[in-house]
């Protein structure tokens, strides 16, 4: 099995686009938690429902990196519909793939996303589109969210 | 592009010298040491004096040394060997939680076949306490295996200590010195070891060649069978080239034992203290003095092992993780959680392991780079360092 990143992987991980917040932020998605060792922190501007902008902060490895600058890349410009289309193989194959044992990477990515998407529909008190896939990495704390609304 | 290479525990260079002592038995002496020709006497005498050599560094005698193909093949050998020989005599093995896979892996193989593993505790430097394993000893304990020193985190365990207990018991007792041999002055007869697994490439030898040592009476059952090889202990023919450049390796680093380790030594506490000057929320894992002497190992608060490394990379610098996140499993490094260290900071984790050839240059340069690194990966990270946990 490889272990090793593609160049793509690695472009992305050296110089990560879209990194940061965006302080008047339409929807923050926050995955992960500390103790698995990644968090994602995504944020989108939206527009007459399209993204406008996409910024993240992410703790983790290589490939939480550059899966968090394609997944920011991606979106943007994108309706909040198409948005919610892109799954995390998606995000893998635009990085010319990932290691299998990193794939789990992309999923934060997916999840980030789905998860700003559907902070953006809950603050205007829409009936959210997004169903949220249980999974390993959204089991964060309270002590976490309250953390993001700080910010 | 400038390359500083800090992950000797991981490897090593192979010493020029070791090179060309090797060298002629690829080709010109290729012989079969269990041949009569002048071919296999003449690989044989090679065989015997690298026993000779490595029997003299541990203070053992040449029929207790037993070549293997690394620490891995050593580890086995003892414990399953031990197990299988004593089985009768009891089911019980002592082992601490801080291993290499290589002793944990195979006592958990033990464990599904029927035997019993105490799997001892460390204190926050990664230090076993003798007294513990004294508490764990049972009339069924058959083995205890601890290892000399850590290879995440480089402290040095109290060995002679846990020996002399267990022959007192009349335990055998098995230490992975892996990390040691080279490195440190190891004496079998000092430390009341029966048994002890070495591997050439630690310590400037080539990879694919180890030994271990068993103390004349000491029982295993051999996991290859086949000739006569290792008086019936490791079947197979010899790997004479690896034999011959792993004994070079051991005399060169015991010749240049005090120089070496002094200058690495100082070269790493230059690094730990520019480190502490310059990178906040750092955490220095290992115990402050009974350490390795090339060995640090940092966790950085707020950002994760793999990202490190793999920017360090980027930056000519090797080094490694202590963090699993490399191997698969999301679960930290077994060693730091076994010290205590919270699972959020052991991600952060990285081992610096410093060998012979490194200089205060590259120290320099590694000073240069890192906080650069540190400060990038923090900026993209949404993690704040926590005080407390310093």
């Amino acid at each position: 099995m490889s272990m090793k990143y593609s160049t793509k992987v690695m472009e992305h991980f050296a110089n990560p686009h879209n990194v940061g917040q965006i302080k008047d932020a339409d929807g923050i998605g926050y995955v992960g938690n500390p103790v698995c060792g990644d968090i994602m922190e995504l944020y989108i501007k939206v527009k007459d429902d399209v993204i406008t902008d996409a910024k993240f902060k992410t703790f983790g490895c290589g490939a939480a990196i550059a899966t968090s600058s394609m997944v920011t890349d991606m979106v943007k410009g994108k309706s909040l519909e198409e948005a919610l289309k892109i799954s995390n193989k998606a995000v893998a194959e635009a990085l010319d793939g990932l290691p299998p044992m990193k794939m789990h990477c992309s999923v934060l990515a997916e999840q980030a996303l789905h998860s700003a998407i559907d902070d953006y529909f809950k603050r205007r008190g829409l009936p959210s589109p997004v169903k949220i896939k249980p999974d390993a990495h959204l089991h964060m704390g309270e002590g976490e969210k309250a953390h993001v609304k700080e910010e | 592009m400038r390359t500083v290479y800090l992950d000797h525990s991981a490897t090593t260079p192979v010493h020029p010298d070791v090179v060309e002592a090797m060298l002629p038995f690829f080709t010109e002496e290729y012989g079969n040491a269990s041949s009569i020709h002048r071919f296999g006497r003449n690989a044989r005498v090679a065989v015997d004096e690298a026993r000779e050599k490595v029997a003299r560094l541990l203070n053992a005698q040449d029929q207790e040394i037993y070549f293997t193909s690394g620490g891995t093949e050593g580890d086995n050998l003892a414990i399953k060997g031990v197990a299988w020989a004593l089985r009768d005599k009891g089911d019980h093995i002592i082992t601490s939680q801080i291993e290499h896979e290589a002793v944990l892996n195979t006592c958990r193989y033990l464990e599904r076949n029927g035997f019993e593993v105490n799997y001892l505790p460390v204190d926050q430097y990664g230090m076993v306490d003798p007294t513990d394993v004294r508490k764990a000893i049972t009339d069924k304990t058959i083995l205890i295996s601890v290892m000399h020193a850590n290879n995440e985190v480089g402290t040095i365990q109290p060995i002679a200590e846990i020996g002399a207990m267990a022959r007192q018991r009349e335990i055998l007792f098995h230490t992975d010195a892996v990390q040691t041999v080279g490195k440190l002055p190891v004496d079998v007869k000092a430390l009341s070891v029966d048994l002890l697994s070495m591997s050439g490439h630690k310590f400037y030898g080539p990879k694919g060649v180890g030994a271990l040592y068993m103390r004349k009476g000491a029982k295993i059952q051999p996991l290859a069978h086949g000739g006569h090889h290792e008086n019936w202990k490791r079947a197979g023919t010899e790997n004479i080239p690896g034999i011959v450049g792993m004994a070079k390796a051991m005399e060169i680093c015991y010749q240049e034992l005090d120089i070496v380790s002094k200058k690495e030594s100082q070269l790493r506490d230059a690094l730990q203290k520019g480190i502490q000057e310059t990178i906040a929320d750092v955490r220095f894992n290992g115990h402050p003095t009974q350490r390795l002497p090339g060995s640090l190992s940092a966790c950085f608060q707020a950002l994760e092992g793999e990202a490190l490394i793999l920017s360090l990379d980027l930056k000519g610098v090797a080094a490694s993780t202590g963090s699993a996140c490399s191997s698969g499993s999301l679960e930290p490094s077994h060693v730091l959680k076994a010290m205590g260290v919270p699972i959020e900071i052991a991600h952060g984790s990285a081992r610096l392991t410093l060998g012979r050839s490194n200089t205060q240059e590259e120290i320099d340069y590694v000073l240069e780079v890192l906080p650069q690194i540190v400060d990038r990966l923090r900026s993209m990270s949404p993690l704040r360092p926590s005080k407390e946990v310093c």
